[in-house]
């Protein structure tokens, strides 16, 4: 089947730097002396934990059960002792502490015992929580939970292999070396939303992991056999930031998502190729999600990508893939979108996809932000068509009903405005603290209505309170007085009785 | 010229009805201006004003001209924005206290379950009954500290509001200074 490709406005081509990481197979990471496992893994919901310390946990075997509808389960990464529950920094450019569950590995990698899981007789609803209690989260780097978008009924299901950003290589070498799972679990997440359709979309930058897919395709039977031949590997030009979801979206289907709706909403829902993966192994194989593939590159002696157990601390990992001397700093996620990570004790989450170390001679320090000149080049660049130099000044102005009124919220934070501006300006790092400063802004505005709230229904309670003391006061002071007016009647009643019986 | 004094009678007769109706009809339920101050005031409900709460305060303003500058929690900011929309003369309050959200915390151990805590928050935001261990509901603190003076063991504290990925807020971007020869 040959479709016609649609394009996205804007975008750039940055130096892609592959190369560096994606031409070893993936390895295997032993299992560190020591792991960390959050329960929140992204920022939606987390969960609880439901293991003490002490406990002997087997690999697999779930720690945290999913809070609330968007949480998702956590599981232990390999067999050992829960030694700790505490406090640990995370990979977040806060790098705020949050609730971690340490485990001290046995050395013995001794699993659960896997239940049988027979997928075509597995009803949706139950197929859905089976993702949620696998811990299945996207994998891209967004970590939204899985099993909310494998709600949605939609038309066309595509899979984001397209990985745009440099540097990147994980999705890359999985779609290589494990092309049929993937294709499995697109078609179980196909079955799930229903959709007509399933596209593998694949920047044609990765020739290789194209033709593993292409093959993977014509091979392997899907599992929903209503995919035969309705699954499409379909290459796409190279061009960031093409791996973004509505970008995606556009090229291989020609749609535009409105701003501030949901892909699912116009028919498309859209999961990485990884997720899929994971799916297909949770699903098929009862594996919860324990460990995933981290690209680790730049100024690093063994770059490629590892499979890493979740919960490995990054300065083991780092250590492991011989970091050299003279890196500056990491960079988690890649040179466009990523962030600097504040402390190097962090863990590996469900959603850390590269590391990237850096030194001077790799990523020179940026030249001195100048005066924006009003080029406009930051709006030729947008792949969401907005402003960024209306953006910019509004954010910088702390104008933030202004950056609101532009699109701010549509902004996806590609970096493509700040990689084409001549002036150097960090665009990116306007536009985020102007979003951050409107949600706390509104979560205030939240705040203070609810107070007004419950102040003015109190108010109305202790009005009521009075009133019914008032009423229940006056209704016994009838009750005494009716008594009494009885007893006084009954008395001279029974005085003149008396009166009248006479004296013997 | 008799015509046009029925039609003015007339119109004179429809119109008034008209408005009449409306003033019945269309009436507005409480003071609109006392609503919009109250939607300017930061609701931490703290009776720092003088006033037993943020409504209060603001229908003292709308009704009885009081001070504009009362507010404590909201400061020169909260002055400010009443001044513009009074069209009133702006009087500083001094700024507010540049301090993070907090929230009450009752050290349940020491708690001796007297409930007069309960009965001085504003916003109900803390549960329990007699003889029995209070707590705070902390999503509805406002952190007005009101619950402070009545705890007869003193077993109440303010504690700042911890940060989370979800609360954190990125930093402006300090541009750096061009150090110029």
């Amino acid at each position: 089947m040959t479709s016609r490709l649609f394009q996205f406005r804007g975008g750039v081509k940055p130096d892609s730097h592959k190369t560096e990481s994606s031409e070893t197979p993936i390895v295997h990471v032993p299992t560190p002396s020591r792991l960390v496992v959050p329960l929140i893994q992204g920022s939606q919901g987390g969960a609880r934990t439901i293991v003490t310390l002490g406990d002997k946990v087997l690999k697999g075997q779930c720690i945290g059960e999913a809070e609330g509808a968007t949480g998702t389960a956590i599981h232990a990464p390999t067999s050992g002792t829960v030694t700790e529950i505490g406090r640990y920094p995370m990979a977040h450019p806060s790098g705020l502490a949050s609730q971690a569950i340490v485990i001290t590995p046995d050395g013995e990698e001794r699993r659960i015992i896997h239940e049988p899981f027979d997928f075509p007789d597995t009803s949706r609803d139950e197929l859905i929580f089976r993702i949620q209690a696998s811990g299945i989260v996207g994998m891209g780097g967004a970590v939204f939970p899985s099993h909310i978008k494998a709600e949605s009924e939609i038309k066309t299901l595509v899979i984001n292999g397209a990985e745009c950003e440099p540097w990147i290589t994980c999705d890359d070498r999985l779609m290589r070396d494990r092309a049929a799972d993937i294709i499995t679990g697109a078609s179980i997440l196909g079955r799930l939303t229903g959709a007509q359709q399933i596209l593998v979309g694949i920047e044609d930058n990765k020739p290789e992991a194209i033709a593993s897919m292409m093959e993977a395709v014509r091979s392997v039977a899907p599992i929903a056999h209503e995919y035969e031949n309705k699954i499409t590997v379909v290459p796409v030009p190279t061009r960031y930031p093409t791996g973004g979801e509505k970008q995606l979206i556009r090229v291989l289907t020609g749609l535009e998502i409105p701003a501030g709706t949901h892909a699912a909403k116009s028919g498309v829902q859209c999961f990485n190729v990884a997720t899929a993966h994971a799916v297909c192994r949770a699903l098929l194989y009862g594996e919860a999600m324990t460990s995933r593939i981290v690209t680790v590159t730049g100024n690093v002696e063994r770059p490629g990508n590892y499979e890493v157990p979740l919960g490995m601390l990054i300065a083991d990992l780092l250590a492991f893939c011989g970091i050299r001397p003279g890196s500056n700093r990491v960079i988690m996620g890649g040179p466009m979108m990523g962030f600097v990570l504040p402390s190097l004790e962090a863990p590996i989450t469900k959603g850390s996809n590269c590391l990237i170390a850096t030194s001077p001679e790799f990523f020179p320090p940026p030249p001195p932000e100048q005066p924006c000149i009003r080029c406009g080049a930051c709006a030729q660049a947008c792949p969401s068509q907005l402003q960024p130099y209306e953006l910019y000044w509004s954010s910088r102005a702390k104008n933030l009903d202004g950056a609101k009124r532009y699109h701010l919220f549509s902004c996806i934070e590609c970096g493509c405005c700040a990689y084409v501006c001549p002036a150097h300006i960090p665009l990116i790092d306007y536009f985020r603290f102007a979003k951050s400063e409107i949600r706390a802004r509104d979560e205030e505005q939240n705040a203070a209505d609810r107070a007004r709230e419950r102040f003015e229904f109190r108010s109305f309670r202790l009005e009521r309170e009075k009133a019914e003391k008032a009423a229940r006061l006056a209704a016994k002071a009838a009750e005494t007085r009716a008594k009494a007016a009885e007893a006084t009647a009954t008395t001279h009643a029974a005085s003149g009785n008396e009166a009248e019986n006479g004296k013997p | 010229m008799l015509a046009a004094l029925l039609v003015m009678t007339g119109i004179a007769l429809v119109l008034g009805t008209a408005l009449g109706y409306a003033a019945i009809y269309f009436k507005v339920e409480g003071n609109p201006l006392a609503a919009q101050i109250d939607a300017l005031l930061p609701q931490t409900q703290c009776a720092q004003c003088g006033f037993p709460g943020c409504k209060p305060y603001a229908e003292a303003i709308a009704s009885n001209g009081a001070e504009i500058n009362l507010c404590t929690p909201g400061g020169d900011d909260c002055a400010h924005k009443l001044a513009d929309l009074l069209g009133r003369e702006f009087k500083p309050r001094g700024a507010p206290v540049e301090k993070l959200k907090t929230v009450a915390l009752i050290d349940e151990q020491s708690c001796i379950g007297c409930t007069l805590c309960i009965q001085a928050c504003p916003v109900d935001a803390i549960v329990g009954s007699a003889k029995q261990m209070h707590t705070v509901i902390s999503r509805y603190c406002t952190g007005c500290e009101l619950c402070l003076p009545p705890c007869p063991v003193n077993c109440i504290t303010l504690e700042e509001e911890p940060r989370t990925p979800q609360n954190w807020r990125w930093k402006y971007p300090i541009t750096g200074l061009k150090v110029v020869t």
